[in-house]
């Protein structure tokens, strides 16, 4: 006697009601890790835009504003149901924790063309800084001259000459009345900005000292100097000097490392971090020199550094959209430098450092002399680091071709981004951090979308090697010197 | 007769005299007043000859004279700024500019524009058939004659499958088939070992070439996407031009040079 298999269910007969959508238990989670309203019930199907919508409605923002969502780091792109429930295999039985971060505001632009190319040094160009309002750019070459281009036209508005060698580094200080030059010459020449003009133009003081080339300059930050009147700059002979530009004479020197000099930053807590070919990196405090910390662990040459701060700090009072403002006192432009600092930048400041032993470090130098992260994948040397504007990611580029992004805080590796084919010089993100613009040896520039993590367009056009990129703070031009002795302006 | 340095021999065996040394010294100290005294004297075509060397002989006298009076005068006028400018980032690191591969697209498309063809062995010896093919002999009396073999190297493709033995008129030989050629790169003088692509043209004949002959003067294809070279445009460059120098079947290798 067999036992009869229990009989099939069919489908439901038509006409009956389709099954319930289901719902999802969410949390709310900013990047603090402080939960934001109360666990709420969602459909599968919601998506980023709706949610968008309620996380607006739980901060009651005045307008509002864009997020990134994100649960266990993969975004939410399309809805929960496809990108967290089918990708991730989550129950709908347990709680989300939906992370948030807000996004920029406004919205760059992809540069896509090339506006303009600026002929006129007579060698190549070796460092490309755009000015803290976004008017004008400077650039330093081969030639021993800094010229100063006027961006609506694309035509040069000044020629500097003093230098006797090659202008190595060119800084502009925060309030944009200044202009730093370093040479291999070791000589440091300022001259005023605002009155250049011509072929004529006397420096406002050329600063000797240094015994060797100056490899990197740092302006103090705007916020705890209202007149923008000291200057650090490193050199090959393995010491760093503070300069008062008022006096024009060196504050203190900074001696002790031990080989030459790669990087210069001055953060916005009072501290100063130098980078060495002797595998170090040393924080001193900015108003009396003396050595605060050595941060030890790379195994080679430091190459690069960046600050979490680095954009806030450089763009001192301007903002993305103050383009031509003026402010009627350097105090009042440093009160609101000040106030832009405080709110864009939250926490302890965090610094990365790139090696020629192939790895970054992630460092908290205020806290600590450990490294918070190690951040390892790189084949081959790490050339240069940069934060984005508010401090969420971190690219690197480096000579084995590619650019590597990773999470800003903790340092964690998000993607690569795999295109070039050869070495990889610089590379610097846009002024909302969707897009990031790298300059490489094999003479194309390439801007990649952070958001779909894929090559956004190509720009090439140089004939040589492209050594230097930089993207206006206002988001609207990027500018890239070439070997060729050319810069090129790229914009939509 | 005297035969061979019969002067020289003497001197090895005998020595000079004593005052050889002195004597030798004040000749010399002598020879500035003989000079003098033959320039006053001689006249005629004879002077002018003495006179123009007499002439290269003191420039060339007074350009050494300066040269080291500059070495050993110290200046400290500033120099001008040295060529091969390079960022703070690139400096003391040696940029292997040796093997550096050309990305310089200006002078690329200036070459293209010029003569296609410029190409660095323009003549080259033609290959008679007869030193090109052995003849082989089949057949049960070894009397058919019509199968050849190549003797000179090949290059056959990727995908290249024999035809039935029974129809094939031309063999190549196995040992004889090769995939990679040296490639000079002109104005660096860095050799690349390269995968080759296809045979352009043979010069000699196009059955050579459609057979993929290579011999002296043959125009190859080669994959250059190692060397990472990119266009005005853009894209990357994959594949070149490049004309063989050597005799492959005399050495084995195939070297030739690149056509930019």
């Amino acid at each position: 006697m067999t036992t009869a298999a229990p009989p099939v269910l069919s489908a439901p007969a038509h006409g009956a009601p389709a099954a319930p959508a289901r719902t999802v238990l969410a949390q709310f989670r900013s990047k603090d890790g402080e939960p934001t309203g109360p666990p709420l019930q969602l459909p599968t199907t919601t998506t980023a835009k709706e949610l968008a919508l309620v996380l607006n409605q739980l901060l009651a923002n005045d307008e509002p504003l864009p997020y990134t969502f994100t649960v266990d780091d993969e975004e939410i792109l399309t809805s929960i149901d496809h990108d967290v429930l089918t990708k991730q295999h989550k129950s709908t039985e347990s709680t989300l924790i939906i992370e948030y971060t807000p996004q920029a505001v406004f919205r760059v632009r992809a540069v896509t063309r090339c506006g303009a190319t600026m002929t006129g040094h007579s060698d190549a160009v070796l460092s490309v800084h755009f000015a803290p309002d976004s008017r004008t750019v400077a650039s330093g070459s081969g030639d021993a001259t800094v010229r100063v281009w006027d961006l609506d036209t694309a035509t040069p508005k000044a020629t500097l000459k003093a230098h006797t060698n090659w202008v190595l580094s060119v800084a502009w200080s925060p309030d944009g009345n200044t202009i730093a030059s370093g040479g291999m010459d070791g000589l440091v020449c300022l001259w005023d900005a605002r009155t250049a003009k011509g072929t004529s133009t006397k420096p406002l003081a050329v600063l000797k000292g240094h015994r060797d080339a100056v490899t990197c300059l740092a302006w103090e930050p705007m916020h705890t100097n209202a007149a923008c009147s000291r200057l650090a700059s490193g050199s090959r002979d393995g010491t760093v000097r503070i300069w008062d530009t008022r006096s024009r004479t060196t504050e203190f020197a900074l001696a002790q490392h031990t080989k030459a000099i790669t990087c210069v930053k001055w953060g916005g807590e009072g501290l100063i971090y130098t980078a060495s070919r002797d595998c170090s990196i040393k924080t001193w405090s900015a108003s009396d020199g003396k050595l605060v910390r050595t941060l030890a662990g790379h195994g080679h040459w430091v190459n690069t550094m960046a600050l979490s701060s680095e954009t806030l700090l450089r763009t001192g009072p301007y903002d993305h959209a103050s383009a031509g403002k003026k402010w009627s006192n350097a105090t009042e432009a440093a009160e609101v430098a000040r106030e832009r600092y405080r709110t864009g930048h939250k926490g302890a400041e965090r610094l990365v450092s790139g090696s020629d032993d192939f790895t970054l470090f992630l460092w908290t130098p205020s806290a600590s002399k450990q490294a918070t992260t190690r951040m390892t994948g790189h084949q081959a040397l790490v050339n240069h680091v940069t934060f984005s504007p508010s401090g969420a990611r971190i690219a690197s580029a480096s000579f084995d071709k590619s650019i590597k992004v990773w999470d800003g805080f903790t340092g964690k590796f998000l993607f690569g981004l795999r295109g070039h084919v050869g070495a990889v010089y610089q590379c610097v993100f846009s002024a909302d951090e969707r897009l990031l613009m790298s300059a490489s040896k094999d003479s194309t520039c390439k801007v990649w979308d952070m958001r779909t993590k894929k090559l956004k367009g190509d720009l090439p056009g140089h004939a040589d090697e492209v050594y230097a990129v930089d993207w206006a703070p206002d988001g609207e031009r990027a500018c890239s010197g070439s070997k060729d002795r050319s810069l090129k302006l790229w914009r939509q | 007769m005297p035969q061979n340095e019969y002067i020289e021999e003497a001197i090895k065996r005998y020595g000079r005299r004593f005052n050889h040394e002195e004597r030798m010294r004040k000749r010399e100290a002598r020879s500035v007043h003989k000079n003098s005294a033959t320039a006053q004297k001689l006249h005629g075509l004879k002077a002018k000859l003495h006179n123009k060397k007499r002439h290269t002989e003191k420039i060339e006298m007074k350009k050494t004279i300066k040269a080291h009076e500059e070495k050993n005068a110290k200046t400290t006028a500033p120099q001008e700024p040295q060529a091969g400018a390079v960022p703070a980032y690139l400096l003391d690191r040696s940029s292997q500019n040796n093997a550096k591969v050309l990305s310089n697209m200006i002078k690329q498309k200036r070459k293209e524009k010029a003569g296609k063809w410029n190409v660095p062995l323009p003549k080259v010896r033609g290959i008679a058939e007869d030193e090109m093919f052995k003849v082989l002999k089949t057949g049960k009396r070894q009397t058919k004659q019509w199968k050849r073999m190549v003797t000179k190297v090949t290059f056959v493709g990727d995908g290249f499958t024999r035809k039935p033995p029974k129809y094939e008129r031309f063999i190549r030989p196995m040992g004889l088939r090769f995939k990679r050629a040296n490639v000079t790169h002109p104005e660096l003088g860095a050799t690349f070992t390269l995968p080759m692509i296809g045979v352009k043209k043979n010069p000699s004949s196009p059955l050579y070439t459609q057979l993929g002959v290579i011999t002296k003067g043959t125009i190859i294809e080669v994959n250059v996407s190692e060397l990472g070279l990119v266009t005005t445009g853009g894209k990357v460059v994959w594949g070149k031009y490049a004309q063989v120098t050597n005799n492959p079947e005399n050495d084995g290798c195939i070297n030739s040079v690149l056509l930019v």
